[in-house]
């Protein structure tokens, strides 16, 4: 039995141990916004905040996450109107969107930490997270609109 | 059937036979096609029209408009429902779209070759003008004027200071008019200048979904009472048998239920394994305590060598092939008069999907009647093949459609469905089956690799008066779509999908382009459609070809480039989707090199390179250049590309973000193909198998984009891919420009710069 938060909600599954915390994400909660890529951690589409960090669900096993705070795409804003969120909207940066979830959550993490991030920052925080339609450029530019946001929020 | 015309689709028969119909349905207006055959009175009664409804406008006013095409990144409801909307005179915000799910009366359901827009822009755009006129004459018939007064806009008919809203006709109930096949063909479309919502900025209605984790793909589909399905994919692709299974360990695992072995009478999984589970995890774990063994099959062994070795014999050998038919094509003659001529071959290594969704479904039966939960990109494809497995009538067989977490040409072949439908059969319940990123590639219809031989002959002027290209790879269309497959000289069939490109339009002079299959390909894996087809293999060849021939004839390249787009004869284009031809081309690569700077003086180690294509076909040409701009490092061979300009004429741009998103995709599609992906086949199937050996293109290793389209009222044609075939030539031309070592395989790897420097 592992019990953690996820979303503000306390939640106890009896999952294995070693299962990853993504499939328990998906299919026992039942939130499917969080996605599975290359199970390796590698592209980055699962990833969630695990005690405000990012972190890849796909390669964190539940056993890691006892008493831990999860927080998935479905809980970043209560609206979906979070500022990373608003950039996205705002640049149309998601075609076929699968990776985004992940992107968005990598984004906010980062931009908490650090509003004022530099260009060059942006490339070395954004670039494990694999977006193969290569909606790169908006990225970049819904990054830098997001931290400015931020910034002056 | 002849594919260098527009592809057959239910449209275009629908609107050369069928009378449209606008008929009173419950709640809303459905706007029908129907065969003008005397069924208008059956017609009259909205249930039996719903199989052919394009859209209906429900009595709030909202306008639904149906899409058979899947949505894969491309907005592609987006920019169908506002052509639509345009004519119709809808608000924006009163459309909503409705993709729909498989059944025979959407006719051919196939999301691919950049079709989309071009496809369906006259269709939609005479069945949103066909409403409009039904709506102002009923409008006109409520505000009691005549219908010569009115016009609409906003959702309204409108005549002097008198106005109805779309909603309240609608509420009004009694409306029916049919349409002749005649007066549908008089049907006039408004003038560019009063489009209100064609290359106009909208937002997309898919993108507030995909940021908030709301939006569904695939992978997200769940029924009650599903069981989970991992299948274990044999060594090679083709001649797959289980000889043996051996499962005890697995039983310990908690969730595991069974492994069964599908009996496949289609053929399309051949000696898959699928482990079944009450979770996906607990299937996977299982999976890899189970001992499986196979029957040796005749590509157990095959290497890439091996089949690059058999496309050069193919090419080799005079016999094989066919020879398009592109006017003059007697080289032999041709080379004859030549003072000199120019060869080399290129080539390019097997390159996978890698969409970022694996390829997953989610089978069940119901009543008798089969349900697949999956997404797809050419469900009238795979519907058959579903059938044929599971000994059923098609019309048992429906596919629900979900968004494809990337298609790129993988969903084209809906292979994998058939994997979730045997195992649901088997076991006699839902089965929800995702492949794991491993087993994804291992059965990914890749890129084929591909051997090309080019050839061009000179005159004493050094002018060009015969070119060959000769191509050899796996042919996707041969192996799964035969039917569409034209015929070249001698009636003999080729795979347009992997020669296209090669059909330039330069002229040349004598001019021979032969497509050749590769047959050991074809019997080691499944040739895959991947984004761009031919042209991302043909134009890599022609446009690297083209430079090497302009530096033999010491003419500038874009130059030489321009000299050769005659736009005369064959080249000169026609109507509907060329009127301008080659001169279009010529155009565009004029305005990229102006863009780029073309000529100006740069660092050591720097260079720029061009080149350009014709898009995908030559019936639906559109034009682009690329200059690209790269460093080299001289000591290492690593290549940085710092800048690509690309400029396209794709006619009429209906939704400007949206082919901007495409253009930007499609360039860095070009770029990761052409430095950092490929792979090889090693012992019958693909070597790289995960990210931390196949590695696409990163973020950090994004140049600046400078993209532009020429401004044009032409018929839109298709940006999806085009982009994509331009880009890889260009950093070769770069790279020979900057250091002079001249690349002939993608992709192209530091050592390989390196060594043709020396």
């Amino acid at each position: 039995m592992t019990s953690f938060t996820l979303n503000g909600k306390k939640m106890t599954v009896e999952a294995e141990a070693d299962t990853p915390l993504l499939w328990v994400i998906r299919d026992e909660a039942g939130l499917t916004g969080t996605k599975f890529g290359c199970g390796i951690g590698m592209c980055g589409a699962c990833t969630v905040h695990i005690g405000g960090k990012a972190a890849r669900s796909c390669v964190t096993p539940i056993s890691a996450i006892e008493g831990a705070e999860i927080v998935t795409i479905e809980g970043l804003d209560p609206k979906g109107q979070h500022p990373v969120q608003k950039a996205w909207q705002d640049l149309q940066v998601p075609q076929c969107g699968y990776c985004q979830s992940g992107q968005i959550m990598q984004a906010a993490a980062v931009l908490k930490d650090n509003p004022s991030i530099s260009d060059a920052d942006i490339d070395a925080q954004m670039t494990g997270n694999l977006c193969r339609c290569m909606t790169y450029t908006r990225i970049r530019a819904a990054v830098r609109q997001a931290a400015n946001a931020m910034k002056a929020g | 059937m002849k594919l260098r015309n527009r592809p057959e689709t239910p449209e275009t028969p629908a609107l050369s036979r069928r009378g449209f119909l606008v008929a009173a349905a419950g709640t809303g207006v459905a706007f029908s096609f129907l065969t003008a055959c005397g069924q208008a009175e059956t017609a009259s009664t909205a249930p039996a029209y719903e199989p052919t409804q394009w859209y209906a406008i429900d009595n709030a006013g909202i306008v639904t408009v149906n899409i058979i095409r899947a949505e894969m990144g491309q907005h592609v409801g987006t920019s169908l429902a506002r052509i639509l909307a345009d004519e119709l005179e809808a608000k924006w915000e009163d459309v909503r779209i409705n993709h729909v799910d498989s059944d025979p009366k959407w006719g051919l359901m196939v999301t691919g070759g950049s079709w989309s827009v071009w496809q369906t822009y006259p269709l939609y755009s005479q069945a949103g003008a066909a409403g409009r006129m039904a709506m102002i004459e009923a409008g006109a018939k409520a505000l009691g004027v005549d219908a010569a007064t009115c016009s609409a806009a906003n959702s309204e008919v409108v005549s002097g200071d008198k106005k109805i809203s779309f909603k309240e006709i609608v509420r009004r109930g009694g409306l029916t008019k049919t349409y002749t096949p005649e007066e549908l063909a008089k049907i006039t479309f408004k003038p560019a200048d009063q489009r209100k919502l064609i290359g106009k900025p909208v937002t997309s209605l898919d993108v507030i979904e995909k940021t908030t984790g709301a939006a569904v793909y695939g992978i997200d589909a769940k029924v009650e009472g599903m069981v989970y399905g991992y299948p274990i994919i044999p060594p090679t692709r083709n001649g797959g048998q289980v000889n043996y299974v051996m499962d005890a360990p697995a039983k310990d695992i908690k969730g595991y239920i069974q492994t069964v072995v599908l009996k496949d009478p289609s053929n399309t999984v051949p000696g898959w394994a699928v482990v079944i589970a009450d979770s996906w995890y607990a299937a996977k774990k299982a999976a890899k305590a189970i001992t499986l063994e196979y029957q040796n099959t005749p590509t157990m062994n095959v290497s890439e060598k091996d089949i690059q070795d058999r496309a050069a014999k193919l090419i080799a050998d005079p016999k094989t092939g066919s020879v398009l038919p592109t006017g003059n094509t007697d080289t032999a003659g041709a080379f004859k008069k030549a003072k000199s001529t120019l060869d080399a071959t290129y080539t390019t290594a097997t390159a996978l999907h890698f969409q970022m969704e694996p390829v997953n479904a989610l089978a069940l039966e119901k009543d008798g009647k089969w349900e697949i939960h999956t997404g797809n990109q050419w469900q009238s494809l795979v519907l058959p093949w579903l059938a044929k497995a599971l000994e059923v009538d098609e019309k048992n067989v429906v596919m629900k459609t979900y968004r494809l977490g990337g298609g790129f040409g993988r969903r084209l072949n809906g292979d994998y469905a058939v994997g979730a439908a045997l195992a649901s059969k088997a076991i006699g319940k839902p089965v929800k089956m995702i492949l794991d990123r491993e087993s994804d590639s291992k059965f990914d219809s890749v890129r084929s690799p591909s051997v090309q031989k080019m050839r061009m002959g000179f005159d004493k002027d050094n002018t060009p008066i015969a070119m060959e290209q000769h191509v050899a790879c796996g042919w996707p269309t041969e192996v799964m779509a035969p039917f569409f497959m034209p015929k070249g000289e001698k009636d003999v069939p080729y795979d347009p999908f992997a020669i296209n490109g090669a059909n330039h339009w330069y002229s040349v002079g004598a001019h021979k382009v032969r497509a050749i299959s590769n047959d050991l390909a074809s019997a080691t894996f499944r040739p895959g459609w991947l984004r761009s087809v031919g042209p991302g293999f043909t134009n890599w060849a022609l446009e690297s070809f083209m430079d090497e021939a302009a530096h033999k004839a010491k003419v500038d390249p874009v130059q030489f480039r321009i000299n050769l787009l005659k736009a005369e004869g064959a080249n000169a284009g026609s109507a509907p989707n060329a009127i301008g031809g080659a001169a279009r081309q010529a155009n565009v690569v004029k305005l990229a090199a102006e863009k780029a700077g073309w000529g100006q003086t740069l660092p050591a180690g720097t260079g720029l390179g061009l080149a350009t294509s014709f898009g995908q076909e030559r019936d639906m040409p559109t034009w682009v250049a690329c200059v690209a701009r790269v460093s080299v490092d001289k000591a290492t061979g690593n290549v940085k590309v710092e800048k690509l300009t690309l400029v396209a004429d794709a006619g009429t741009v209906v939704d400007p973000d949206g082919a901007l998103a495409q253009m930007q995709g499609a360039s860095l599609w070009g770029l990761s193909l052409a430095l950092h992906e490929g792979t090889e086949f090693v012992d019958g199937n693909v070597k790289a198998l995960n990210l931390n050996a196949y590695t696409p293109l990163r973020l950090a290793d994004v140049p600046e984009l400078d993209i532009s389209f020429v401004p044009s009222t032409e018929a839109p044609v298709g940006l999806g891919e085009p982009a994509t075939t331009v880009v890889g030539p260009a950093i070769g031309n770069a790279i020979f420009n900057a250091v002079g070592a001249r690349l002939r395989h993608i992709p192209i790897t530091a050592a390989a710069v390196k060594a043709a420097m020396a």
